[in-house]
């Protein structure tokens, strides 16, 4: 009685995205793969572009993390042509991606995979949406949240002209910086974000963790993986989403390895499966050994909760009080409970938002000096930044006249993609058995999914209540047994055959 | 009277016209108050049964943004069209192409090569590339065929208008949404943004000199450009002359050329033959007598991608729609 389960989201991670669950005989989950159905190749036709045009062209590879690749394009054209951007660049370019941080995680807690808690995983789903999550926070909040993601994404807008992919990085610093009264907003949008990240903080300790049952399932064995862990620190090792070394610590919380972006080739690599159009990064020195977890496997986990985890704590005064917290109540470092994910990433949010208000505090910001002309010959970069669901790099190397000759990249949302597909296989192992799934399954194993942050299009989809997941149990020979999906109203339709 | 019912699809894309739409913020409701959107971007191909069950023509309009590049997407598109009244291509991608639509100057082949095996990366020493069908036991997991060429979707269905940009503003969005709902329509065909160049919009128009001289040409990392004069008149490529204005002027505001997302003017098909032309045309005019053809040569070579760059966002709508690969 081997049986197939067939998970079709589409949630924008970096495209399409299937589930396809596999039982056993006893009606057990056997395996599970996660599955991308779609490439636009990028590797290949940055091929002969001109080199500086790259930060422009590469944010189409996401539509929702633009800035991050803007960013590290940005980076990388600096190295390509040996070029120092000046400090206010610098710092330019990092307001900006802390503004990008502040609403792409905000939108996340509040629209995405936040209803989970906020409303209750038990919760009758018709509630668990956003809708519901403005009915225990308030519609002012709602109109709060949007508001604040609003003038967040102007700071990108005025600085970087596009909101949706952005265009001023340019080799050698940026194209255009902040005159004073747009540097006095900035100043105060990162005020109110502070305010807000504390605020959002504050719900998550009342209503999540004030609830046995929340922080059961958080610490649960279901929703737990013992990986390695990546993210950038600075040089006191402390999170930093612009800037500085990757390291990457054990599952047991030892650093394993700390290296600039320019050694990624000796740390990082790719395995390539034939039923998927992604590739699956994993650690070079341990090696692929498969979708599992634990020390001898290279699969790495990267993005929020990863992230504190690799480094020794926050560099701003109140995420370090938060970041203390977290890891206490988890029962210390490395935490490896997926669903911490959605914790960290508020952390991480109040991070931003403090980071925001450091750098247009800061007056070099009005500097004049934000680009420098670069006088060496183009070769070869790279460039790394934290995008919000990871650590992203970008890699090329161009001809004497800088034409891109050869391009690679290691894709933020992509680096958590075995580890994704065991987190949902774990889950519905411990939720499907003898063959018997019913309507939890379909919101646990989401939960599984969501707590690494799958894109916008499921935001869209919280607000109108339309169908995220349908599950199609199928007989071998394809014949539909039975299938799950989410009505309008929120509530999951069955439909047996 | 029911509401009329609206769908979005998206094909290759990024989702970057999703989010144009999320940037509606609360005018999004106003949206929702006024049409049944039976599809959004989360459009599940399971729902695909849903919309074959519908009668044609029962969903009144369909956005659809991205390019086509894959078999999925090319049928999926065909049966929003059966069943739409109105088809609008929503973005660069759906439009002309798009920065994907760079692909074309490869093939699948040459993409595969280098994405599973080429690149420093990936160590895949059995040269196993991702196929349309895998075998496990007696299971199998199948993938989409990957097209070699890209194609824009009025290639591929008859489209009824087009709305520009990557991504569309959303004013336009909203321009676009009311003029359909109060159906005031334009000629099926029409570009949903102003007539006019980019120019006629630009704030530094003033200072482009009816007659441009440009001496050298520059890459816009290789001087610091003056943030009142025109990007041409200081010798960078910029793409606003042939290209249509209603961005807002984006990437001038944030002091960079045009690369010409918004697509051709009326009455141009190639916009990235426009562009160049127009380059070629205004190098050196000044100086017209003293310019050899070998100098105006030696300043096209300068531009050391032509191709890429005029034809960064247009390649699939273009006469040649793809390098030929042998
Ligand atoms: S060429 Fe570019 S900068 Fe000059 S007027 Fe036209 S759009 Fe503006
Ligand atoms: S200036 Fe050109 S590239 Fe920029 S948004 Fe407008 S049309 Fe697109």
């Amino acid at each position: 009685m081997q049986k197939r389960i067939t998970i079709d989201p589409i949630t924008r991670l970096e495209g399409h995205g299937k589930i396809e669950i596999f039982l056993d005989d006893a009606g057990d989950v056997k395996n599970a793969f996660f599955q991308i159905p779609e490439l636009r190749g990028f590797e290949k036709f940055a091929e002969g572009r001109l080199v500086e045009e790259m930060p422009r062209i590469t944010p189409k590879i996401c539509g929702v993390c633009p800035t991050a690749h803007h960013m590290a394009s940005g980076k990388c054209v600096d190295a390509v042509y040996g070029v120092e951007p000046p400090p206010a660049a610098k710092k330019i370019r990092e307001l900006v991606n802390s503004a990008f941080m502040t609403e792409d995680h905000a939108l996340h807690f509040f629209f995405l995979g936040g209803p989970d808690f906020v409303v209750g995983p038990t919760a009758p789903k018709a509630e668990r949406n956003i809708l519901g999550v403005l009915g225990k926070v308030g519609l002012e909040v709602g109109t709060q949240v949007i508001q604040m993601r609003k003038r967040l994404r102007n700071i990108i807008t005025t600085i970087g002209g596009k909101v949706i992919h952005p265009v001023c990085n340019i080799p050698g610093g940026v194209s255009r910086g902040p005159t004073k009264e747009e540097r006095d907003e900035f100043l105060k949008v990162g005020k109110d974000a502070v305010e807000f990240g504390l605020f959002s903080l504050e719900v998550f300790n009342d209503v999540v963790l004030g609830n046995k049952d929340y922080v059961d399932l958080i610490v649960g064995d279901i929703y737990k993986h013992k990986t390695y862990y990546m993210g950038l620190v600075d040089e006191n090792n402390k999170v930093n989403l612009f800037d500085g070394k990757i390291r990457v610590v054990d599952p047991e919380g030892k650093e394993f390895a700390k290296f600039p972006v320019s050694d990624y080739l000796n740390h990082i690599a790719e395995h390539v499966e034939p039923w998927s159009y992604i590739k699956f990064p994993y650690l070079k020195k341990v090696g692929w050994k498969g979708f599992v977890d634990g020390k001898d496997s290279g699969v790495y986990r990267v993005s929020p909760l990863a992230r504190l985890n690799a480094a020794d704590g926050m560099a701003t005064p109140l995420a370090q009080e938060q970041y203390e917290k977290m890891f206490e109540t988890l029962g210390g470092k490395p935490a490896h409970n997926t669903l911490a994910w959605h914790w960290a990433r508020l952390i991480e949010m109040l991070y931003a938002a403090e980071r925001l208000v450091e750098l247009a505090s800061d007056d070099e910001i009005l500097s004049d000096e934000i680009r420098r002309i670069p006088n060496n010959t183009p070769d070869e970069g790279m460039g790394v930044v934290e995008a919000p669901r990871g650590t992203l790099i970008h890699h090329y190397k161009t001809d004497k006249r800088g034409r891109v000759e050869k391009c690679n990249l290691i894709v933020a949302t992509l680096g958590n993609s075995a580890a994704m597909c065991m987190s949902v296989e774990k889950a519905a192992r411990g939720l499907i058995k003898g063959g018997r799934v019913d309507d939890g399954i379909l919101n646990m194993v989401e939960m599984a999914f969501r707590a690494y942050d799958p894109c916008m299009a499921c935001a869209t989809h919280s607000l109108l209540n339309t169908p995220l997941i349908d599950v199609v149990l199928r007989r071998p020979d394809g014949e539909e047994i039975m299938r799950l999906f989410r009505e309008d109203n929120g509530n999951i339709r069955k439909i047996e055959k | 009277m029911a509401k009329p019912k609206v769908a979005f699809y998206w094909n290759a894309s990024c989702g970057g016209c999703e989010e144009a739409v999320v940037d509606l913020a609360e005018d999004i409701l106003k949206v929702v108050e006024a049409v049944d959107i039976i599809f959004w971007p989360v459009a599940l191909d399971f729902k695909r049964s849903d919309i074959e069950a519908m009668d044609d023509g029962e969903i009144a309009v369909s956005f659809i943004n991205g390019a086509i590049r894959t078999e999925e997407q090319e049928e999926m598109v065909k049966l929003l069209r059966r069943k739409s009244g109105l088809v609008v291509a929503f973005g660069s991608c759906a439009h002309i192409g798009g920065i994907p639509g760079l692909a074309n100057f490869w093939n699948r082949d040459t993409i595969f090569e280098r994405a599973y095996k080429e690149v420093p990366s990936v160590e895949n020493p059995e040269g196993i590339f991702p196929r349309t069908e895998t075998q496990l036991g007696n299971e199998s997991l199948t993938l989409p065929e990957f097209h070699n060429t890209v194609r824009t979707l009025g290639q591929v269905i008859d489209v009824d208008y087009y709305l520009p940009g990557c991504a569309p503003p959303p004013e336009s969005i909203m321009d676009a949404v009311t003029a359909i709902l109060e159906g005031k329509l334009p000629e099926k065909g029409t570009v949903l943004a102003p007539d006019k160049s980019l120019c006629d919009t630009c704030p530094r128009t003033e200072s482009k000199p009816e007659k441009i001289s440009i001496k050298e040409i520059k890459r816009p990392h290789e001087i610091t450009p003056d943030p009142e004069k025109c990007f041409l008149e200081e010798g960078i490529i910029c793409l606003g002359p042939a290209t249509r204005s209603g961005c807002g002027e984006r990437c001038i505001n944030a002091n960079m050329p045009c690369r010409g997302c918004f697509g051709p003017i009326t009455g141009v098909g190639d916009h990235g033959a426009r562009s160049l032309s127009f380059i070629a045309s205004i190098l050196g005019l000044e100086d017209e007598k003293k310019m050899t053809e070998e100098d105006v040569q030696g300043l096209i070579d300068k531009i050391a991608d032509p191709a890429g760059l005029f034809y960064m966002y247009s390649l699939p709508s273009s006469l040649l729609k793809r390098r030929k690969m042998v």
